[in-house]
This record gives C-alpha cells, sequence and structure tokens, in this order.
C-alpha cells in the first residue's frame, strides 16, 4: 500500500493506470445497474473521466 | 538481354527520378503511410468530431434546412436522466452478464476436455468451433426457424422431455423468454471464441510445473486451483473483455431473432440507438447517445489493451 501510494505521488504508471482502470470499471457498473438513476446519471462522467485519465497516464514513466 | 531495373529507370521521366531521388528516406516513408492516415482520418476520425459536434445541437438528418440549435449539454442531461435508456442499460447489463458467465464455463469446460489427448481430437475441435465462422445474419435466421413455435427444433424438444405442448409458447414472444433465447444463441455462437483463448492459455501451461506439483503430492484439485486456474486467468480476462465489448455493441443478431421485441424485451442499447437515429432522426440526440456508447466501449478498449500487454508479457 506504501508503495502504491509513493508511485501514485511519483506520477508512476502502474497505480495511475490502476486508478483508471478502476474509474472506468466503476463507470460501467453505474451505467448498468438497477438500483438507482442518480448512479445512471453519473456514470458517465466517472467513465469519461477514467477514459481520459487512462490515456493521460499512458505516458507517465513506468 | 536487357535489364528490366535499368529499362525501367530509363523510362522514369528525369524530373520525377531527380525528384524521388532528392528525397530522404523518412520522407518516402511518410509518402507511403500519407494515404493510410488520410483515409483514418477521413473515415474515422472526422466523422467522430463531428458526431461530437452535432451531439450538443438538435440536428435532425431528415430536415436539413431546418436551423440548427446548439443546445449545450441538454441531450446529454436528457439521455442519462431517461428511465427508458437505462431500463435499455439494463436490458444490455443482463445479456452482457449470462452471455459472459455461460461463456466463460462453457468455453473453460471445452478447452480442458480438448486440451486432452483422445482420438478426434482435431475432428471434435473443428466442429466445436464451426458456429463462431458463421454470420450473425444466418445464426440469427436459422435460430428464427429453431425457435418456430409450430415446426421449430427447440419447443419440439421441450415438448419431448417435458410434456408442455409444443405451440403453447413461444421462445422469441411474450413470455419472459425473449431475453434468454438471444442469451443461448450468442452463447451457442462465441463459446468456441473463448474456448479457443483458453485452450491457448491451457497449452502455455509447461508440463514441469504440473511434475513438481505431483513431487510435491499435491492433489489434482489443488493443482487446478493452484496452477491451472492463475496461469489461466489472464486469458480468460482477455476473452471476457473481448466478448464483453462485443457484446455490448450486439444489434445484427438481435435485430434478426426479436427486433427489440416483444415490447422492450430485448431492446438493447445499440438497437435503441439506431432508432433513435434512423427511425425518429433525432440525430443531435442519437449522437450523445452514440459518444457515450463509445465513450463506454473506448474505456473497456483500454483496460483491453493493458490485459493484452499483460499477456504478451508472459
Amino acid at each position: 500500500m506504501t508503495d502504491f501510494l509513493r508511485n501514485l505521488i511519483r506520477l508512476r504508471r502502474g497505480p495511475w493506470e490502476m486508478v483508471a482502470t478502476i474509474l472506468i470499471a466503476l463507470g460501467v457498473v453505474m451505467l448498468m445497474q438497477p438500483f438507482a438513476l442518480a448512479l445512471f446519471t453519473w456514470s458517465f462522467l466517472v467513465t469519461l473521466v477514467g477514459t481520459v485519465m487512462f490515456i493521460i497516464v499512458s505516458h507517465f514513466p513506468e | 538481354m536487357p535489364n528490366p531495373l535499368d529499362a525501367a529507370a530509363r523510362a522514369t521521366p528525369p524530373t520525377v527520378a531527380r525528384r524521388i531521388r532528392g528525397l530522404s528516406d523518412r520522407a518516402i516513408a511518410w509518402l507511403f503511410v500519407a494515404p493510410t492516415i488520410f483515409l483514418l482520418l477521413a473515415i474515422n476520425i472526422f466523422p467522430l468530431i463531428w458526431t461530437v459536434r452535432l451531439s450538443f445541437t438538435n440536428y435532425r438528418a431528415n430536415r436539413p434546412n431546418e436551423e440548427v440549435e446548439w443546445v449545450g449539454l441538454r441531450n446529454y442531461i436528457r439521455i442519462l436522466t431517461d428511465d427508458g435508456i437505462w431500463a435499455n442499460m439494463q436490458t444490455t447489463a443482463h445479456f452482457l452478464f449470462w452471455t459472459l458467465v455461460l461463456q466463460v464455463i462453457l468455453g473453460f469446460a471445452l478447452a480442458w476436455l480438448i486440451n486432452r489427448k483422445f482420438k478426434g481430437n482435431d475432428l471434435l475441435t473443428t466442429l466445436i468451433v464451426l458456429p463462431m465462422m458463421l454470420s450473425p445474419a444466418v445464426v440469427g435466421n436459422f435460430w428464427t426457424f429453431l425457435y418456430q413455435p409450430q415446426i421449430g427444433l427447440v419447443n419440439y424438444t421441450v415438448e419431448l422431455l417435458t410434456g408442455t405442448p409444443a405451440n403453447s409458447f413461444s421462445m422469441l414472444g411474450p413470455g419472459g423468454y425473449a431475453p434468454w433465447s438471444i442469451i443461448i444463441v450468442d452463447t451457442w455462437m462465441w463459446t468456441p471464441f473463448v474456448m479457443l483463448i483458453c485452450l491457448a492459455g491451457l497449452r502455455s501451461i509447461p508440463d514441469y510445473i504440473y511434475e513438481a506439483a505431483e513431487v510435491d503430492r499435491a492433489s489434482k484439485w489443488r493443482q487446478f486451483w493452484t496452477i491451472t486456474v492463475p496461469m489461466v486467468l489472464p486469458f480468460l480476462m482477455l476473452a471476457v473483455l473481448f466478448r464483453g465489448i462485443e457484446n455490448f455493441k450486439m444489434f445484427d443478431m438481435v435485430v434478426l431473432l426479436t427486433g427489440g421485441g416483444p415490447g422492450n424485451e430485448t431492446l438493447l442499447a445499440s438497437i435503441d440507438l439506431k432508432r433513435e437515429a434512423f427511425e425518429k432522426w433525432r440525430t443531435g440526440y442519437s449522437s450523445a447517445y452514440a459518444i457515450i456508447l463509445f465513450v463506454t466501449v473506448f474505456g473497456l478498449a483500454s483496460i483491453y489493451v493493458k490485459a493484452l500487454n499483460k499477456v504478451k508479457e508472459r
């Protein structure tokens, strides 16, 4: 966990890609869940942030 | 006999020859790549940017002379607060979830069986892979016949096994079977694909790992959970992501089978999008809808590429 946070602060690709991946997956789940319309409403924003973040952080050093 | 290269060189007009000779390797490389880049921009990138632009307007393609109004985020807000579209997303999710679960279980089980050496292994593999090679249009049409209440083989088999009269229910009609019918067809068609990927994963496991486990007296069950599953998991993830992306966009087969019906029972997001764009002609609105689906697929594709790279590193 400490390594993860340290690499996050040092702008390393691995942990940032993980964060972006979690955001994308969360967005997709929010888009398709049957429980709350509010989650569906915000799903696109979450997926968009995750996707844009993924594109940016994939250029970070290893 | 004259050298053909000399003849070609002589036939080249001197100005062109001089011009090409003056170009650097890099410039020549760009010259070769330029048509592809141009086509990519014209066919993929330009329409995408145009769709993004349209998604902020109230443009209707069937009324080209009407004034186009800039509506900002209104289309996105309307889509993302629409109960109907939310229901379509859930229908898509139901289809996605069950096709993935069934395809992973059956695909892995088939790969496990095919991985063993037995007589007729090659023939069986070819037969299993056949459905994947068919066109979705063909599959949609012949499963429509199989699901026919009067003459269909499926209803006949159900009658034979359970005694329920064949014409008392319709797999593609009202009664709640339609969502499951499309899941069955997709599973039938695409399980072989998951099987092939799992098979690649199983064959990539070196024998010496199992031999070492045998020496350590690990049971077959233990070997399965501590060697086979972890080693095949990246491949399985790849298959899940690939099928997930494909099924999220599923259109042709379901249109042929149910057309989104009965009611809205099998109305997947992609079918609804087509209706909005080319039946109701709400081009601006449907562009926003398409962008929402595109960002979702693009996000999933990013994860897919990452998973692919991980598998390649192994």
